[in-house]
């Protein structure tokens, strides 16, 4: 495992999203009020690009016509057939028990442990205050 | 880490950029103005007042809401604005070229047909067949059209067969499923009649405005019952084509059933096969048994592909329908898309590959290089 | 042949009403007398046209009258050749196809009083199916709890193709009846004819007809599925009757890829609809609507990756097969056992309460 900058945290503001690509898998990064998540930029199902989808809230119901409506902003629907993920666990919703897409763990770092650590990590010439966000895979 | 498991998906970038056909894509317009130059002025005026309704109510929009708009893939979109589908610089990015397409089928959707003023379906439809060749064919080689006919007017329908069927750029005649009246009704028989001279299959197309309940019990309330339906359209369609004894009375037409899958296909022609027999007396113009009309006279895209799991009993259900029956397609740029990297998941001989993908649209479509 | 086990228990066989006179002694003064004053000579559906191949099997057919018109008769060709121990009557008199409300509540009370007396008290290996009035709900629900009482009465008797989709909720009082009683709810083939018999109109043939009850029965499964009955009513056992069964695992898929990507829609629907099948549905075996060959059928069982979904019946007197034939020939006798005997003992609660 190794870690890899890959944007600025300013560069993704809160509802946003970025793709980038990490030793040659396209991430799909996105902000959830101040916290970052990745997901592999491609749909367990048949491969769409999830950095596309349209993001929403969660709707349940305990009975036919009670919607629950939960969770905004942290559901992911693939731009392709409309299948959901938890934007924070790659969870499913269609079949949670067997399907599931590939999350990354993105942290905030600052720029100075980046830099000076033992981690390997791409070049970037920032100022010491920004913050940076890191995937490690 | 938390154990992933996911359905296993092939790399997309080493995926077979083996040449594919699509049996079914769908140019869009822009707007109505696309139509101007071949709609006359009575008709441009005529839908700026009245529209163009089909036997559903609404003004805009289909009979029950789609799950995303225009029920197109949300990364569809041309960079350059517009509906999805409707940039063919975009289409020939995002799939022509990145998915070897070497044979594109347009079904032109949204084209009239349907429409209740028959002169105005009628209008609408040859606009259509001008877009398809100015717009499309004209452009990209690898591009085919579709006659868009109004099939509820089958003389009207017969008369726009016959203005095209010596363009080698139109390869079918286009219905949908959801017509008027069954399918192989004597109403639409002017229709198949054309076909069968010009060579072209018909396809049928999941959809329609026949004013028609959605199911025979009645209008049910949701958008996946009346995807889910197209199954049953396609069915009932199909009964009645053989049961009428349009494949008996022309037996080099052929039809092509789009975008309903086509799993359902084996228990229809054993249920056909067993009844038959029982109530032979009923259908002396018949000659052959129901299912031998489906081994010889229909074809099937391959979109929405069925996905049983475990993927392998997919594979019974191709042997029982016959390799040779199915013709590819993506049904770009809607929702349902199938990507011919991940569509067939399953053990294929080299042999049955090439049909499937390719093959058997060369030897249903006139003039593509069987 | 494969052998059928003793004591088979047949999920479906059709007692005729011989005439509309058989009915009068059931009717109310009012009822009765509207039939002669507006000469109602018959309710017989078009779904079984009376001298049609199908409608009866030919050694079946009565000398004169109607077929299986009375318990002895069914007894010798229905019961006795099978060795069948049980049987449930679903009487297919054209009841739903009235559209006055109060006609059809009154024929379906007589129809369901005749059935008790000139069949169930005198066959004791008769069950039946309570016929409703599917017109009005709230009058159906009434029937439903004036008849449940008695148990012979297994199951509600409702026909694939009525006036609107069976899963709509208006619908769900007879399901919560259903439930309450311990009866299963029995969707059979058929049409009211309010709506045209396809989805697509209006057919000419016969054969469009019936052979389309198929596909009937898979947007009925399809609306009860979506609209959530199964998670309102966890506990309803719904048993699809002639509707053929083969046509079930490709349904299956293409449902159930839509349910991935449409949740959203239909959000109450937390399980897949293979898995409401496998736990809520049932299917008559009758008509075989299956491949000639056993190695496919046998495939195809394993598509449906359950041996608890097929109820052996006869579909009598309609001809499906010939001589004692009904069971496929080949099957594992431990299958045909499930069938016969297992799976409909599991699917009839009430059946085990009135075994001697």
């Amino acid at each position: 495992m190794s870690r890899h900058v890959v944007a600025t945290a300013h560069e993704i503001p809160e509802g946003g999203r970025k793709l980038v690509t990490v030793r040659g898998r396209p991430i799909a990064i996105f902000n959830l009020k101040g916290a970052y998540f990745g997901l592999l930029n491609r749909c367990p199902h048949q491969g769409g690009p999830m950095c596309e989808g349209l993001i929403t809230g969660l709707r349940e119901a305990p009975m036919p016509g009670e919607y629950v409506y939960s969770r905004a902003g942290e559901i992911l629907r693939c731009p392709w057939h409309g299948w959901e993920f938890d934007i924070k666990t790659g969870q499913s919703y269609c079949d949670p028990e067997r399907i599931r897409t590939r999350s990354y763990p993105v942290e905030v770092a600052s720029g100075q442990a980046v830099v000076e650590g033992p981690y390997v990590a791409e070049t970037i010439p920032v100022s010491v205050e920004e913050h940076y966000l890191v995937v490690e895979m | 880490m938390n154990e992933v498991r996911t359905q296993p998906i092939p790399d997309a970038t080493v995926a077979s950029k083996v040449a594919v056909a699509d049996g079914d894509i769908h140019p869009a317009r822009q707007g109505a103005k696309d139509f101007h130059p071949w709609l006359s002025q009575r008709w441009q005026a005529h839908l700026d007042e009245y529209g163009s309704p089909g036997r559903q109510g609404w003004q805009v929009g289909p009979a029950y809401p789609k799950s995303q708009p225009n029920a197109s893939r949300r990364d569809a979109y041309p960079p350059e604005g517009g509906r999805p589908g409707s940039s063919l610089g975009f289409m020939q990015e995002q799939h022509l070229d990145t998915n070897n397409v070497a044979l594109g089928i347009l079904n032109p959707l949204g084209s009239g047909q349907g429409v209740q003023n028959p002169d105005l379906s009628a209008a609408l439809c040859h606009a259509t067949n001008e877009w398809q060749l100015a717009e499309w064919t004209s452009k990209d080689s690898r591009l085919r059209a579709s006659v868009v006919v109004p099939y509820e007017d089958a003389v009207a329908s017969a008369a726009e067969i016959r203005r095209y069927a010596g363009n080698p750029a139109f390869v079918q005649v286009l219905m949908l499923s959801r017509t008027a009246e069954p399918l192989g009704s004597r109403k639409y028989w002017p229709i198949y009649e054309a076909a069968a001279e010009a060579g072209m299959p018909v396809g049928v197309h999941a959809f329609g405005y026949g004013g028609n309940p959605v199911t025979p019990a009645g209008w049910p309330s949701y958008y996946i019952e009346e995807m889910t339906g197209h199954s049953q359209c396609q069915q009932a369609g199909l009964t009645s084509l053989i049961v009428e004894g349009v494949f008996e009375r022309w037996p080099t037409l052929k039809t092509v059933m789009i975008e309903a899958g086509f799993a359902w296909a084996p228990s229809l022609a054993w249920r056909l096969d067993k009844h038959f027999k029982t109530l032979r007396s009923e259908m002396p113009h018949l000659k052959r048994l129901p299912s031998e009309y489906l081994r010889t006279q229909v074809w099937w895209t391959t979109q929405p592909m069925e996905e049983p799991e475990p993927r392998a009993h997919l594979l019974d259900t191709i042997e029982w329908l016959g390799w040779d029956r199915l013709i590819f397609a993506t049904d770009y740029p809607h929702w349902d898309f199938d990507d011919p990297a991940h569509a067939l998941p399953v053990r294929a001989t080299e042999e049955q590959r090439r049909a499937f993908f390719l093959g058997n649209a060369r030897n249903v479509y006139r003039g593509c290089g069987a | 042949m494969s052998l059928l086990p003793a004591g088979a228990i047949d999920c479906d066989i059709h007692p005729s009403v011989p005439s509309i006179q058989a009915l009068m002694p059931y009717l109310e003064d009012h009822w009765r007398e509207q039939v002669i004053i507006r000469g109602i000579d018959e309710l017989n559906s078009i779904s079984y046209p009376l001298n049609s191949p199908l409608t009866c099997r030919a050694d079946w057919k009565a000398a004169s009258g109607r077929p299986a018109a009375s318990p002895e008769v069914v007894a010798r060709q229905a019961l006795d050749p099978f060795g069948t121990s049980i049987a449930i009557a679903n009487c297919l008199y054209g009841i739903q196809l009235l559209f006055s409300e109060d006609m059809a509540a009154a024929f379906a009370r007589a129809v369901n009083d005749w059935m008790v007396k000139e069949w169930l008290d005198r066959e004791p290996r008769l069950r039946a199916s309570i016929v409703v009035p599917t017109q009005n709900v709230e009058m159906a629900v009434d029937e439903i709890n004036r008849c449940a009482a008695d148990k012979r009465f297994v199951q509600i008797l409702l026909l694939v193709m009525g006036d609107t989709p069976l899963g709509r909720r208006h619908h769900w009082p007879i399901y919560a009846a259903a439930e309450k009683h311990g009866l299963a709810v029995g969707i059979h083939a058929g049409s009211a004819y309010h709506n045209p018999p396809t989805p697509v109109g209006w057919p000419s043939y016969y054969t469009e007809d019936y052979v389309g009850q198929a596909q009937a029965f898979q947007t009925q499964l399809t609306s009860m599925i979506c609209e959530g009955v199964f998670t309102k009513f966890p506990h309803l056992k719904v048993v699809l009757l002639e509707s053929g069964f083969t046509w079930l695992p490709a349904h299956l898929w293409r449902l159930t890829k839509y349910w991935r990507g449409l949740r959203m829609e239909i959000p109450w629907v937390d399980r897949s609809p293979g898995d409401i099948v496998r736990s809520n549905v049932r299917l008559s075996l009758q008509p075989v609507d299956g491949p000639p060959d056993l190695a496919s059928l046998m495939k195809l069982f394993d598509h449906m990756q359950s041996d608890e979904l097929l109820l052996f019946s006869t579909d009598y007197p309609h001809y499906q097969f010939d001589g004692t034939a009904a069971i496929p020939d080949g099957l594992p006798a431990d299958l045909v056992r499930k069938i016969a005997i297992d799976n409909p003992r599991a699917t009839y609660a009430r059946l085990l309460e009135t075994v001697g």
